[in-house]
Formats: structure tokens, C-alpha cells, sequence
């Protein structure tokens, strides 16, 4: 098909520069410049979707951001598929591959057109909660079908080959929008010394200017645009970002912007090139010279394509040198419209009649319009149209001066074309995200931006300002109050000439009477995207639903990607009509981020695949990789899980790593403990009030195991802290808590404890941590130490010494999280691997076993041993754990978590308290979290007495062992309790000590 | 090489050890596994942005009241500068360099082997409440330097690194990434990211990552 | 996200650096063992949340890692005041 409603001249079009693209399988030609919307239309083609509820064909309607219709699916291949996409917003390139996406299976040909009509009356408003409530096992069917039928689109099934990132911005001045108003602002805030950020969703600044025949300064409004582009450009503390939307406005002046780099481009972007970039930017100041959109009216059958807004049609002719029809009909409530008229005169194709609203309006522009001899019919309205997939003529009928009934004969006009001004609609929509409620100004006929507490500065169209003379004014004003407000001094910008316009006065009118009642008029649609009509509205008035954002939700106008942007007013006044009430007394719905939809991968940037979530690794990390560990995330830490054979299974590994360990020695790579460096003369003192035993009398060269609780007597935390000088003391702490411990003691040091002399500095990282354990750990260490007396006596359990290991100056530790004798070794970070590799390099005569985490955890459950945050949840007392030995009610300070333990509710004889547990089924292995019942035949639900914590199958023991919480279990040693289990088994376990090996320590103590 | 600082025969308040061994063992910075040396030598020639490791410097983390005479002073002695105690602030006198942290806390950079005997030094000098702990296994700094670096600061960390409120000798400690950093402007296009230990792998993937689009040459 | 201002950097930072930590001013009780339990309890799990003026304690986490005060009113997110730990919010609720 031929350009059959394109110009030979003018336009921003390259008509030197032809492309190609694919709409719906077929081939057409466009041109650099064009929008997929333009080249449409250009191209002749009405029909770009289906209705969602009725299935009615629909055109484009608008030619920006608050299209409705022509929202379609690009994308040449699987992986470049990009839903949701305005064809009037998607600039035309070569190769560009689009279709619609409403319409199954094709918009041109709709099998749900079928039973549309049906479907239409089996769709009121409501139709979600009256016919998806029940039953609600069919919901899943119905949102197969919606979705379909929705034109919702659809993501990709294979990944994105683009790369997207986010990038951090600050500015002075952020000005958001690049038509006149926000091209004064920049030039004015950047002249006075601002940085500034411009930003514009359109691929050139100039907003209205681009497709305006005003001139300024003498020169085309869009060439004088240019010059200021152009200085702008050549500012260095000036940002301008084009094919970027602000999106969002948050608190404090935090907006983000979704630039599009490349999508004018290709299909994917150029090798080496970021796709979308979303610019976080902080802003002392926010111009927002957002403009505004004109509002459609609502009349019988303006959905059938060829219904279009006025200025749209005059962007279409001005800007992409393309005519969409050859007959029109224009229909307005207002002076401006009138240029549409003109606009279309001068291609020579035919304007059959101006319907203007007002009985009498008086202006510059309808003197112009009727000296050229086109009809004008006032006092009048366009009341409905003829045919159904493009129109074919309309009904004008006169009507009452308050635009409430038809009062006189109807007269049909044949066209196709059928444009519509109710005014403009200021672009609130920023204004209002931060929790500002727009305001109704009756002057203009629209909502303006309400007060905020943003440092927020607002001109031109979203003012309702419309006039250029007073748009560029506004534009200039804003830019010197920013400056000034930034304590720069404000440069002085000259206004260019502009010719002013002599207007009448607009009329307040959104929806055009019919000669029949609303109810059984031609479907009058307010929400194109969603269907909602104007008699949708009133039935949901009736039925109760005055709020208006109860009927927002009810018929689900405003719901759609477009969240409105056309619609939401018309509605509004709609309800405000059938309520009786004025509209600021109804009110609007609310304007949330984002502004207009936004790609999944703009959001997440780079912070996916690998960069989703650090990964963090201990110095021994690449030695773990190459023998073959498997990993178990702690925290952000990757730390070995377990390190099998070639052959094994993960419980034949694990049962060789604790064999080896009990009979040998087993080396554990501990680097991930928090570990926190304590000094001052008050650090004794410190750690008694944040600990729950003593401290005073932990000499020099001794450690000691801690437990840390909260206020209200929980444990939170627990570790050792070794006394290295009298007032120097290392503290660890778990994996997982290090960072929140150091934090907790910042502070009740910082808010509570100021006059304790302590500091602490985290060096969890400093230190590489590695735990030799096992009958032969002492047999290793001799041969890389010789500089500490290893002999029991001398270094006893509890004890450290610094010394040499394998070349290198080492803290060693005799504690034990094993049970047996145990050496952990610390060296600075960089030699870690030296001394890991030096260990094993001697370890192999004992049959030195690398182990994980997984092994520790089974030998401490074996020894009883607990691990915060999987024994205890936040609910459990020392008490609880049977841990009264690391409590001591004997300190002088009342430390934390003391007060709390002696709580009415923390005394009590029934709390869940850790106990040991032995399946009667030795080979039965419990599930952690399996709840415990008395009776495992009771009624559901039964009465749960607790769960299991810990849970393992113990190759030393030869069976089954597990930790867990029971009501009272401290006192109900030998007694059964029962697991039911989800696949119906029942294990029967009994109560026990948590300690099942070497209950009096004698293995660590050798 | 162990210290105490108490007269013989007292309880030592704190211990202090030269954590280095000798020059037979091997050393691996957070990055050795990157093999940067070899990146380096197989770079291409040009690129928006550089990036080499400073590695195995000596870190030391200094806590102390700037009331305390005896601490400004004894660090000002021993280290041939005095505290910076404008906040954001760094000083550099040879090879030492010193950045703050918060009112109480500064860090000091120097060369490796010279972590312990600064250590010992200051602890002399200094009298009243302090402390002095070695930090120099657990963190490397990063230096990233061209044209493009300031780029890919912005796309890591929502610090304003604009000239006007980010000048030479600034320093920031903020989030990086999803990681964190201590930021210092060294000179105009250069930059040097203090980072912790366990985080280099991550922040050197995003480092790669993020200035993909500048070209990464990679120094040694 | 917040735009806060750490009273100890002396610059605005975002919130991403801070942690929230509750409401200020919350001390604790001299002597705990001689507190009854409505008084402990009152101390350790009750808190306001007042719609306008909430007195906040903020942690600055990646920063200096001090904690610090912000007056900020619930409703609009304003933050009218940060101070020191130690110090008395200048802006504090009528009545």
C-alpha cells in the first residue's frame, strides 16, 4: 500500500530517508522522522486493536503519551519482544517489526467480534466482581481469556540480549519537559549558574513546538527551539536527556527518568550500547513543564476509527507531513481547535464542517476559518457516528446552552474523519505523586497542581496556561526562581516576540447529549482502553458507587496503561454530573508512578545474573572451587556446604567428614565468623552489660563463650570473645549477625553508655579463620608451630596464644565447636591460603578432611551445641535452651536481656524449651520443623507442642539425632512425643539431653 | 615479634603483633585470582576507563576524641600529618595517606611493612583513650581513573561526585553497588574505592560490568 | 527515598546509607530490676506512631556510623530537624 495520506511536503519527515517496517505480517514504507503511529496512518491503516470488553475496532486517537489505542507488540524476534509499547511514542526504524495486540486472532478480523454484542451486555460495569466472584475455581480460565482478549501483551520467553543499567544524577534544576515553558526554564536556571537536567520523552526537545505554525522571535516556533537547544547544549553543567520520561516523583525531590538510548535505533541495541538507562536523580529544585492533554469529548460511537483529539490531527499534518482522512468533521468547545481546521484546509483536502458547541463564539481563529468558507455550526454538538470500521458520516443535532439536551432537528455530515476539543487537561500527574492533590480551576477547565511540600516550581501548560506569549513567560519565571531559591543571582532572559491571540471564551462540556437517554444511546466511551462508557458510569453512580474512586474500581476506568491519561476527566465530570455535584467536589482518583509503562529491565539495571546479589569469599575461597566444595549461602557469604567425592552422595560425604573429623581431623574454613576488635579501658565493663555471664575476671590469654540477648530476654546472638590485653578483647559473633551486632553495640555505646572508654572495629574480614578439630589436630599443628607450647597444660582448653604457623604470625584459639581438641587459626587475610595449603600439605598422613558447613552442623548437634537463629527464632530465653550456666544474676549492672528474662511471661513452667530428641526408629531422621503432639490421633488441629530445630543423621552415633523445642520439656526427660508428618507417617521420638556425645567434655579437654 | 606495651611482668593492656610473615610467603590480595598482571599485559591500548588494585598496603583504623591532645598530636608525630577534622576530608604526606571517617575515626593508608611499626608507634605516643587496629587483610583499594570513570561512579553509588561538591580529596563512605565503598577523589579523574575483602570479587565483576560501554583497560 | 542530612558528614546523603532505627528519646530505665513489669514492658515493646511530628533515631550505617536524631512529620515526609544524640529536638508537636 502506498503513503496514500502522506504530503509531498513539510513535516520534520526525512523524505529522503525511507524505511520499512512490518505492521501485522505486511510490509509498509515510512520515513526517518516518523512515528510508528504517523507511518500508520500514512499508510491508511484505521484499525490498530480491538476493544477489550466489546471488541470494537479502534484507531489512533492521540499522538502522544496518552494514546489509548495503538498500544502495540515490537519486536522482530522472540528476545527482543517488547509489550505495551504507543505507537504514537515508538519512532520508526528500518526493519521495525510491530503488531497489534488487542484483537484474536487478528484486530482486522476479531473472533470475539462475534460475540461481541453478546459479550458487550454480558459486560457491565462491575463485570470482574459480578461474574468472577463465583465460582472462583474458574478464575484462572476467565484470566486466561481476559488476558488474551485484554491486549495486555506479552513478555518475552527467552532473555533479554540487552544490557539496561541505572545511573545516579544531582542537579540544581531538573526541568521536566522540553517544550516552551521548560526549554525558558533550563536556559534561564543554566544562564544563572544552575546545574541543570532537561528531560523530554520526546526524541527532540520543542514539545507543542514541533508541530505548531506559530513563530517566535520571527522565526518558526520550532527553529527558534532549536537556537535554545543549541545553547543549552553547549553549557557544561546542562544534562539533556531526549527519549527520556520522567516517570516518577518521589519524596525529597527524587525522580526518576527512563531513558530510551538505542529503541529509535534497532531492535536491539548496537553492540557495546545501553539500551534503557534509569536516571535516579536528586534535585534541589523540580520545574515540572509537563504541558497538557487535550480532552476528547464523549459522544455516540467515538471509538470507530477516524475519531481523533483536534491537535493530534494538527500534529499529524504539521510534524509528519501526514493527512489521516480526507473529510473532516471538527467538533470543539474552544477557540484553539479552530487551527485544526485551518491546518487541515491548507493539504486541500476538504474540511466538511466545524461544530462548535457555543451558540456564539467570537475569535481570531473562527474569523480565519470562516473567511476561508468552511462551514461552521454553532450552539450544535457531533451527537453520534456512522460506521464501523472507519467512519462513514456523523448526526449534529443543536443543543442547550448548558450542552445538557438536543434541542433541534439532527443533520448528517458525511466524512471519515471526526476530530473533538473539550479543552485541555493540565499534566498533573507528577504533581501529584508525591501525595499533592491537584485543584480544580473553573477559569481553565481543568485540575492545576495542588500545594506540596516538594521543591516544586510549576509553568506553561500545566498552569493552564496556554497562551505562547505566556508559556514562555512562565518558562523564564520559574528558571529565576530556582536560581534564586538556589541563592544564585537570577539571569535575566528576554521574551521573543509572540504574536498574541484574541480568544473567546471555552466551554465547560465533556459529554455531548444524545436525542436518545445515556442508557440507550450509541455506546458514548469516556476509557477507550478499557471500555468505559458514559452510560457504564452512570449505572455505577446508580448503584451506589459515589466515590469516585470507587467508581475508578468498579468500572475500572483509569485502569488501563494509560492509565487515564485521556479519559479520567470526561469520567469525572461524568459522575459529577449524575451525583449532582460540581467536580472538585468529586474529586480525583490518584496519580501514581509511573507516568507511562516502563521496561522490567530499566528497573533492575545491571543488578541481575551475577550482579543480582553480592556473593561474598573468604580467602580460601578458589581452594574450596577447585576440590570441589558445594556451596550453602550464609548470609551473602558463599561458604562450603560440603566437599564429596567423586561418586558420593551428600550423606556418604558427610558421613566421611565427621568420621574423619571424630577419628583424625577435619579443617573448617571459619573466615565468615564476625569478628570485632574491642579496646579501652572500659571494654571488660562493655561486654558484662551485653553479654548474659561474666566477664571481670576473663584473664589475659583466656576466651570465653557468650550469649547476647535483647531487651525483653531473648537470645539474639552468641560467640566467643577472647581477652588479648586487659583492656583489648576480640569478640566473634555468627555469620549471619556480625553486622547487626556491631550496630547493637553502636548502639548502647553511642546512646546509653557514652562514658564507657571502648571502640570497635569490625575485623571479620581481616582475619582468615581456619578450625583444625579432631583427636590429631594437636599432632598437625606441632609441625607448623614451633614457637607456641603446644602441650595440654600449657595451652589449655579456652585458652589462645599468638605464635608462628607456617611462616606466618597467627592468633590460635583452643576453643571447639566440635567437641574435640581444636585449634582455630587466624592470620591476616592476605596469607590465609599459604597457611591453608601448608595444613593440608602436612594434613595428609592424618587424613586432614576439609569439611562444611553442613558437617559442623551435626557435630555441634552431636555435642548439643546451639546455633543462633536455627535453634532460637527471637522467643527463646537462655532459660529455654537450658543454658542457665551462661547467666549470671551476679553482675552488678543490670545487662541486657536480664530484666526481661525475669518477665511473668518468661518464668513460666510450660515455655518451649530445647531439648534433645531420639526417633524410637533409629534410621528415621526427623524433618526440621516437624511439629510435636502428645497424641498423634487427636482431632485436627491438634495441639502442637513445639517443633524440631535441628535435625541430622549422626554417622559417629550410628543413628538419628535432632534438637527441637517442647512445652516443658526440660521436665519431660524420657518421655515419647510424636511427629506426624505431611506423607502421614508418625515418628515417635524421646526426650533426651541435647548432649548425645561425650557428655562430660573429656574429648576437647585431652 | 610479640608486643606488650606494659612494663615485664604487668598485664599487657593490648596486644599488638607484626601480622606480616617473611618475604618467602606468599601473599594474595583480594584480587589475586583475578590475575590483574596478566590483564594488563593483554590490555587493549585505549578505553574510557582504567582500574588497577593498590594492593597490600597497610590499613590501620584509628579511634580517638579530637579533645584528646595527646591523640592529635601523637597521630600527627608519628604520622608526619595531622588528622584531617573537616569532615569528608583526606591528607597525604608521602606515602601515608589519611581519610576521615566520622569525628572519631580516620583511616590510615601506608605501606605494608610499615603497618606494625606505625602501630607501635602511635601506641607509644599516644596516651588516654584510643585505639589502633589493623585492618589490612580485610580490605583493597581500587583505583579507577579516564574519562570515563566518573561515569561509572554514577552508575554505582548515589553520591553527588559532581566536582563542585566532590573535589580532589574528598572522601564519602556510601553504598557501591549493592556492596559499600569509602570514596576519595585523588585527583581530577582519578579515584580510589576502599573496599572490604570478601566484596572485591563481586564490586571487580561490576566494575567489569558497568564500564563494558567506556572500554576497560586494565593496569597493574 | 529520604534525602537525609547527617549532622556528623554535614551533607545531605540518600536514604540508602542510613538505617531506621525507631523512636528516639527512648531511655533506658535506670534501674531495671526494680521496674515493674508494665513499666519494662512499656520500655521495651511500646512505641508511638503519631500522625505529623515523629522524633526518629537513624543510624548512618554506610557512613560514619553514628547514630543521630531526625524530626520528621509522618504525613508530608518533611524532615524539619536532625541533632545529635544528647540533644533536644528544636521542633517538637503542639499541644
Amino acid at each position: 500500500m502506498s503513503q496514500k495520506n502522506r504530503l509531498q511536503s513539510g513535516g520534520r519527515i526525512d523524505r529522503s530517508k525511507a524505511l520499512t517496517f512490518t505492521y501485522n505480517g505486511r510490509q509498509y514504507k515510512g520515513y526517518k522522522g516518523d512515528s510508528v503511529a504517523s507511518a500508520l496512518l500514512a499508510n491508511g491503516v484505521d484499525i490498530v486493536g480491538r476493544s477489550f470488553k466489546y471488541s470494537r475496532p479502534r484507531g489512533i486517537v492521540a499522538a502522544g503519551a496518552e494514546e489509548p489505542n495503538a498500544v502495540l507488540q515490537v519486536g522482530a524476534t522472540e528476545a527482543t519482544q517488547v509489550p505495551n509499547v504507543r505507537a504514537t511514542q515508538q519512532e520508526l526504524f528500518d526493519g521495525l517489526v510491530c503488531s497489534a495486540t488487542n484483537g484474536w486472532p487478528s484486530a482486522e478480523s476479531d473472533m470475539m467480534a462475534a460475540f461481541g454484542k453478546v459479550g458487550g451486555k454480558m459486560m457491565p460495569p462491575g463485570f470482574y466482581y459480578k461474574t468472577f466472584m463465583f465460582p472462583q475455581s474458574m478464575w484462572e480460565t476467565y484470566e486466561k481469556f481476559i488476558r488474551k482478549a485484554a491486549g495486555l501483551g506479552r513478555a518475552p520467553l527467552v532473555n533479554d540480549p540487552d544490557e539496561y543499567d541505572n545511573m545516579n544524577q544531582h542537579c540544581d534544576v531538573l526541568v521536566v519537559g522540553g517544550g516552551a515553558a521548560g526549554l525558558m526554564a533550563a536556559l534561564t536556571a543554566a544562564r544563572s549558574g544552575a546545574r541543570v537536567i532537561i528531560a523530554d520523552e520526546q526524541d527532540e526537545f520543542g514539545g507543542h513546538l514541533l508541530s505548531s505554525r506559530e513563530r517566535i522571535g520571527g522565526k518558526p516556533a520550532a527553529d527558534w527551539a532549536a537556537e535554545i537547544v543549541d545553547e543549552l547544549a553547549k553549557m557544561p553543567d546542562v544534562m539533556m536527556l531526549p527519549r527520556s520520561t520522567v516517570n516518577g516523583y518521589h519524596d525529597h525531590n527524587f525522580l526518576t527518568i527512563h531513558e530510551r538510548r538505542t529503541d529509535h535505533i534497532a531492535d536491539k541495541a548496537p553492540e557495546g550500547q545501553i539500551r534503557q538507562r534509569m536516571h535516579r536523580v536528586r534535585a534541589h529544585w523540580v520545574v515540572l513543564a509537563t504541558g497538557a492533554h487535550e480532552r476528547p469529548l464523549v459522544f455516540g460511537n467515538n471509538d470507530v476509527p477516524g475519531c481523533m483529539v483536534a491537535g493530534a490531527v494538527s500534529t499529524y499534518i504539521n510534524r509528519y507531513g501526514v493527512v489521516p482522512g480526507n473529510k473532516l468533521v471538527l467538533m470543539t468547545t474552544n477557540d484553539t481547535a479552530y487551527q485544526t481546521a485551518l491546518d487541515w484546509a491548507d493539504t486541500g483536502r476538504e474540511v466538511v464542517a466545524v461544530v462548535d458547541t457555543r451558540a456564539n463564539p467570537q475569535g481570531e481563529r473562527i474569523e480565519a476559518v470562516r473567511k476561508r468558507g468552511i462551514k461552521v455550526v454553532t450552539g450544535s454538538a457531533v451527537i453520534d457516528v456512522q460506521g464501523k470500521k472507519r467512519v462513514s458520516g456523523v448526526s449534529v443535532g443543536s443543543i442547550d446552552a448548558k450542552g445538557e439536551k438536543v434541542t433541534g432537528k439532527v443533520q448528517h455530515l458525511s466524512c471519515d474523519t471526526v476530530a473533538s476539543s473539550g479543552g485541555w487537561s493540565p499534566v498533573v500527574h507528577l504533581s501529584c505523586h508525591t501525595g499533592s492533590r491537584p485543584v480544580w480551576n473553573d477559569e481553565i477547565i481543568g485540575f492545576v497542581p495542588g500545594a506540596t511540600v516538594q521543591k516544586q516550581l510549576t509553568a506553561g501548560g500545566i498552569n493552564g496556561t496556554y497562551a505562547l506569549d505566556k508559556v514562555l513567560a512562565e518558562g523564564v519565571k520559574a528558571g529565576k526562581e530556582a536560581a534564586s531559591r538556589l541563592g544564585l543571582t537570577a539571569a535575566d532572559t528576554q521574551l521573543p516576540n509572540v504574536r498574541t491571540v484574541r480568544e473567546g471564551t471555552p466551554m465547560a462540556l465533556f459529554h455531548i447529549p444524545h436525542t436518545k437517554p445515556t442508557s440507550r444511546a450509541p455506546k458514548q466511551f469516556v476509557d477507550y482502553q478499557n471500555d468505559v462508557t458514559a452510560a457504564g458510569i452512570e449505572l455505577a453512580t446508580r448503584e451506589g458507587f459515589e466515590s469516585i474512586e470507587h467508581v475508578k474500581r468498579y468500572t475500572a476506568m483509569g485502569f488501563g496503561t494509560d492509565q487515564g491519561k485521556l479519559g479520567n476527566i470526561n469520567g469525572m465530570a461524568i459522575t459529577a454530573k449524575v451525583l449532582g455535584k460540581t467536580i472538585p467536589d468529586t474529586g480525583t482518583t490518584v496519580f501514581r508512578p509511573n507516568y507511562t509503562p516502563i521496561s522490567f529491565g530499566a528497573i533492575v539495571g545491571r543488578n541481575c545474573n551475577e550482579l543480582f546479589d553480592p556473593k561474598r569469599y573468604s580467602a580460601m575461597h578458589k581452594w574450596h572451587l577447585e576440590n570441589g566444595a558445594k556451596f550453602e549461602d550464609v548470609g551473602q557469604w558463599k561458604r562450603p556446604w560440603y566437599f564429596p567425592k567423586a561418586g558420593e552422595t551428600m550423606q556418604q560425604a558427610l558421613d566421611r567428614e565427621c568420621t574423619a573429623t571424630r577419628e583424625s581431623v577435619g579443617i573448617l574454613d571459619a573466615s565468615t565468623l564476625g569478628k570485632i576488635d574491642i579496646q579501652g579501658k572500659d571494654a571488660r565493663e562493655f561486654l558484662g552489660r551485653v553479654y548474659t555471664n561474666a566477664w571481670a575476671k576473663l584473664a589475659v590469654g583466656k576466651c570465653r563463650y557468650g550469649l547476647m540477648c535483647k531487651e525483653d530476654g531473648m537470645v539474639f546472638d552468641d560467640g566467643v570473645t577472647s581477652c588479648l590485653g586487659e583492656n583489648h578483647f576480640v569478640m566473634t559473633t555468627t555469620t549471619g549477625g556480625a553486622a547487626g551486632v556491631l550496630e547493637w553495640l553502636e548502639l548502647y555505646h553511642q546512646t546509653e553508655w557514652p562514658e564507657l572508654e571502648v571502640y570497635f572495629t569490625s575485623v571479620t574480614d581481616h582475619w582468615a579463620t581456619m578450625t583444625i578439630s579432631g583427636p590429631n589436630s594437636r599432632k598437625l599443628l606441632s609441625e607448623l608451630c614451633d614457637d607456641i607450647d603446644l602441650d595440654k597444660d600449657s595451652f589449655k582448653f579456652m585458652d589462645w596464644r599468638e605464635g608462628t604457623v607456617a611462616g606466618v604470625p597467627a592468633r590460635v584459639f583452643r576453643i571447639s565447636f566440635t567437641g574435640e581438641l581444636s585449634y582455630e587459626i587466624n592470620v591476616q587475610a592476605n596469607y590465609g591460603m599459604h597457611v591453608w595449603e601448608k595444613l593440608f600439605e602436612h594434613g595428609a598422613k592424618y587424613n586432614l578432611t576439609p569439611y562444611g558447613t553442613e558437617t559442623m552442623h551435626i557435630l555441634r548437634a552431636e555435642k548439643g551445641f546451639i546455633i543462633a537463629g536455627q535453634d532460637t527464632d527471637g522467643s527463646v530465653t537462655p532459660i529455654d535452651l537450658g543454658m542457665s550456666w551462661c547467666v549470671s544474676n551476679n553482675k552488678p549492672f543490670s545487662y541486657i536481656g536480664k530484666r526481661g528474662m525475669v518477665r511473668e511471661d518468661c518464668v513460666r513452667k510450660d515455655r518451649k524449651q530445647l531439648v534433645g530428641l531420639k526417633p524410637k526408629d533409629p534410621k528415621a531422621v526427623l524433618p526440621e520443623g516437624a511439629q510435636a503432639v502428645d497424641d498423634p490421633n487427636q482431632p485436627i488441629p491438634m495441639k502442637m507442642l513445639g517443633h524440631v530445630t535441628s535435625s541430622y543423621w549422626s554417622a559417629n552415633l550410628g543413628r538419628s539425632i535432632a534438637l527441637g523445642v517442647i512445652k516443658g520439656g526440660h521436665d519431660r526427660m524420657g518421655e515419647s512425643v510424636y511427629y506426624p508428618l505431611a506423607d502421614g507417617r508418625v515418628i515417635e521420638a524421646e526426650i533426651c539431653s541435647p548432649i548425645f556425645l561425650d557428655p562430660k567434655g573429656e574429648r576437647q579437654n585431652v | 615479634m610479640s608486643e606488650t606495651l606494659a612494663p615485664e611482668n604487668e598485664v599487657a593492656t593490648v596486644a599488638v603483633m607484626n601480622q606480616l610473615p617473611g618475604r618467602d610467603v606468599r601473599a594474595e590480595s583480594p584480587l589475586y585470582h583475578a590475575e590483574m598482571d596478566k590483564l594488563a599485559a593483554r590490555n587493549p591500548r585505549a578505553g574510557g576507563v582504567l582500574l588497577r588494585e593498590l594492593k597490600l598496603l597497610g590499613h590501620l583504623t584509628l579511634r580517638g576524641s579530637q579533645d584528646n591532645q595527646s591523640f592529635m598530636s601523637g597521630c600527627e608525630a608519628v604520622l608526619g600529618v595531622a588528622l584531617p577534622t573537616q569532615p569528608l576530608t583526606s591528607v597525604e604526606k608521602g606515602s601515608v595517606s589519611v581519610r576521615w571517617i566520622s569525628p572519631d575515626e580516620w583511616l590510615v593508608v601506608l605501606p605494608g611493612d610499615q603497618a606494625f611499626e606505625v602501630e607501635r608507634g602511635l601506641r607509644a605516643a599516644i596516651e588516654g583513650h584510643y585505639s589502633v587496629v589493623n585492618v589490612s587483610g580485610g580490605q583493597t583499594i581500587l583505583e579507577l581513573s579516564g574519562p570515563n570513570a566518573i561515569d561509572v561512579l554514577k552508575k554505582s553509588t548515589a553520591l553527588d561526585v559532581h566536582p563542585s561538591q566532590f573535589p580532589v580529596g574528598k572522601v564519602a563512605g556510601s553504598v557501591f553497588a549493592k556492596s559499600t565503598a569509602l570514596v576519595r577523589r585523588s585527583s581530577e579523574d582519578t579515584w580510589e574505592l576502599v573496599i572490604r575483602r570478601s566484596f572485591a570479587d563481586y564490586l571487580w565483576l561490576w566494575l567489569q560490568d558497568a564500564s563494558r560501554e567506556y572500554g576497560l583497560v586494565i593496569k597493574s | 527515598m529520604f534525602y537525609i542530612y547527617c549532622p556528623h558528614c554535614r551533607e545531605h546523603r540518600e536514604e540508602e546509607e542510613f538505617h531506621a532505627k525507631g523512636q528516639a528519646h527512648i531511655a533506658r530505665p535506670a534501674d531495671p530490676d526494680n521496674c515493674t513489669d508494665e513499666e519494662w514492658g512499656n520500655y521495651v515493646f511500646f512505641r508511638k506512631n503519631p500522625r505529623g511530628l515523629h522524633h526518629e533515631l537513624w543510624y548512618h550505617s554506610t557512613g560514619c556510623r553514628k547514630f543521630f536524631n531526625v524530626t520528621r512529620d509522618t504525613v508530608s515526609y518533611e524532615i524539619k530537624e536532625v541533632y545529635k544524640i544528647g540533644e533536644q529536638p528544636q521542633v517538637v508537636a503542639k499541644g
